[in-house]
């Protein structure tokens, strides 16, 4: 750890493309990345002992490091993981929700329970996530045990691309849901990496990314 | 190469078949499931002996191996869609042949969660090991529980949430049960992805289940000590 202070950002491989992104739009060289594969998604169990891998190689090299993870259908097992290694990580259950921010991601679920949401990563890679990850290429019948109670598609978008929007509209299409559009830009994710960033320019702050004070924060 | 030789299920001894029959299920071959348990039944087997041996012990097998990460959930969907094939021929003669019956179960999903892979799991796991389940769907709010509870009578209250914004309606089902004075009528259950042993605890339920076989095992453990302060308190009234 000599000279500047750096910060690593251990990240879902599905928020790699939007954290590089926000790096160079806002010029954050001193936040350092390193991603886990995104098909965890589908196997959220896998997360938790993952990210301590990855803290593990990590410790010594860097002076803080965060977790751009969400609780990613761990059921708290990876907040377990993260309390006793002493790295924070990003609010929410899921990463709609800090793209959509907490009450608009509420008030969504509370209009209509049966919504599916893409993010642009998701739309990127429906066929490989949910068509073929999901295993509905190879069994049809599948569908309905997977999507049956859902009524409505609804795609968060980080960046406003129309050909990414028409994938949405299509992957709509083939689940028969109808279809809804939320420009949701980067949400809570750009305000974490800023705090991350404060952080470094700020040590004595020990302001966290979400603006309070948190002895984890020094990993 | 030769083609793989093909299995005449008929031809197959009894042992044989169930062990086919476990990997049929655990490959997710509805139909051959379907054509070996008409064969057991053909060879008077009794339904609760087909049902037990064959087809809940090869979802037993099937469970351990999405626990150990070796099945995925596509998998073990096709796995459980085989077991209802089964369960579709066995069911009414379940009924008719007076298999033994564990208790009774009403299950469902909270209010604003409409997911049931799970809790549908759990629903053919217990009903497959003698539990009387009455299956409510999905997006339940209390009234709908309580109006299963009343019509139902079950022994068993099972929830399922699958969203950290829903799991804590499960504490509203309880409290209210607490307010009714009804809670200590029931055994509650709670399950779902993002739930753990000491949501569970905090919320007041009885038992939290990682997966479909411990709900199973949980269940049946709950009923026996029922059972057995029911027989108890008979053996206490006798005296």
């Amino acid at each position: 750890m000599d000279g500047a202070p750096e910060t690593l950002l251990i990240a879902c491989g599905a928020l790699a493309w939007e954290i590089t992104a926000l790096k160079r739009a806002h010029g954050w060289g001193a936040l350092s990345v390193t991603c886990l594969p995104a098909h965890f998604h589908n196997r959220p169990e896998k997360i938790p002992e993952a990210v301590r891998e990855k803290i593990h190689a990590a410790r010594g090299k860097y002076d803080n490091i965060f977790a751009v993870f969400a609780d990613c259908g761990t059921g708290g097992l990876l907040d377990e993981v993260l309390a006793e290694e002493g790295v924070e990580r990003i609010a929410g259950p899921h990463c709609y929700q800090f793209y959509a921010g907490e009450r608009d991601f509420e008030a969504l679920m509370d209009d209509e329970p049966g919504s599916f949401f893409l993010t642009d990563y998701l739309v990127k890679h429906f066929e490989l996530l949910i068509i073929k990850g999901l295993g509905l290429d190879r069994h049809p019948e599948l569908f309905d045990a997977y999507f049956g109670n859902y009524q409505k598609l609804v795609y968060l978008a980080q960046i406003e691309d129309a050909n990414l929007q028409s994938q949405a509209v299509a992957a709509a299409t083939y689940l028969g849901l109808a279809y809804d559009y939320r420009n949701t830009g980067y949400g809570e994710l750009e305000q974490f990496m800023a705090a991350a960033v404060a952080a470094i320019e700020n040590p004595k702050d020990e302001s966290s990314p979400h603006g309070k004070a948190d002895s984890r924060l020094l990993a | 190469m030769a083609d793989e030789e093909e299995i005449v299920l008929a031809e197959l001894n009894d042992e044989e078949l169930v062990l086919q029959m476990h990997e049929d299920l655990y490959d997710g071959l509805a139909e051959e499931i379907e054509e070996a348990v008409n064969i057991l039944l053909g060879r008077d087997w009794t339904p609760y002996r087909v049902l037990t041996e064959a087809l809940v012990e090869g979802m037993r097998i099937v469970g351990i191996d999405f626990r150990d990460g070796i099945l995925f959930v596509p998998e073990v969907l096709l796995a459980a869609n085989s077991m209802k094939a089964g369960m579709f021929i066995l069911r009414p003669l379940l009924a008719e042949t007076g298999a033994p019956k564990m208790g009774k179960v009403v299950i469902g999903t909270v209010k604003g969660d409409i997911h049931d892979i799970g809790k549908n799991l759990v629903g053919m796991m217990m009903e497959g090991a003698g539990f009387d389940v009455v299956n409510i769907g999905i997006n339940n709010s209390v009234e709908s529980y309580l109006e299963a509870i009343e019509e139902h009578g079950p022994d068993i209250l099972g929830m399922s949430a699958l969203l950290t914004t829903t799991m804590p309606y499960m504490k509203v089902v309880i409290d209210t049960l607490i307010e009714k004075g009804m809670r200590n009528d029931y055994v509650v259950m709670v399950g779902g992805a993002p739930l753990n042993e000491a949501f569970a605890e905090s919320i007041g339920a009885d038992a939290y289940c990682r997966d479909a076989a411990m709900a199973v095992e949980t269940a049946k453990e709950f009923m026996a000590k029922r059972q057995g302060s029911a027989q108890a308190e008979m053996a206490a009234g006798g005296n």
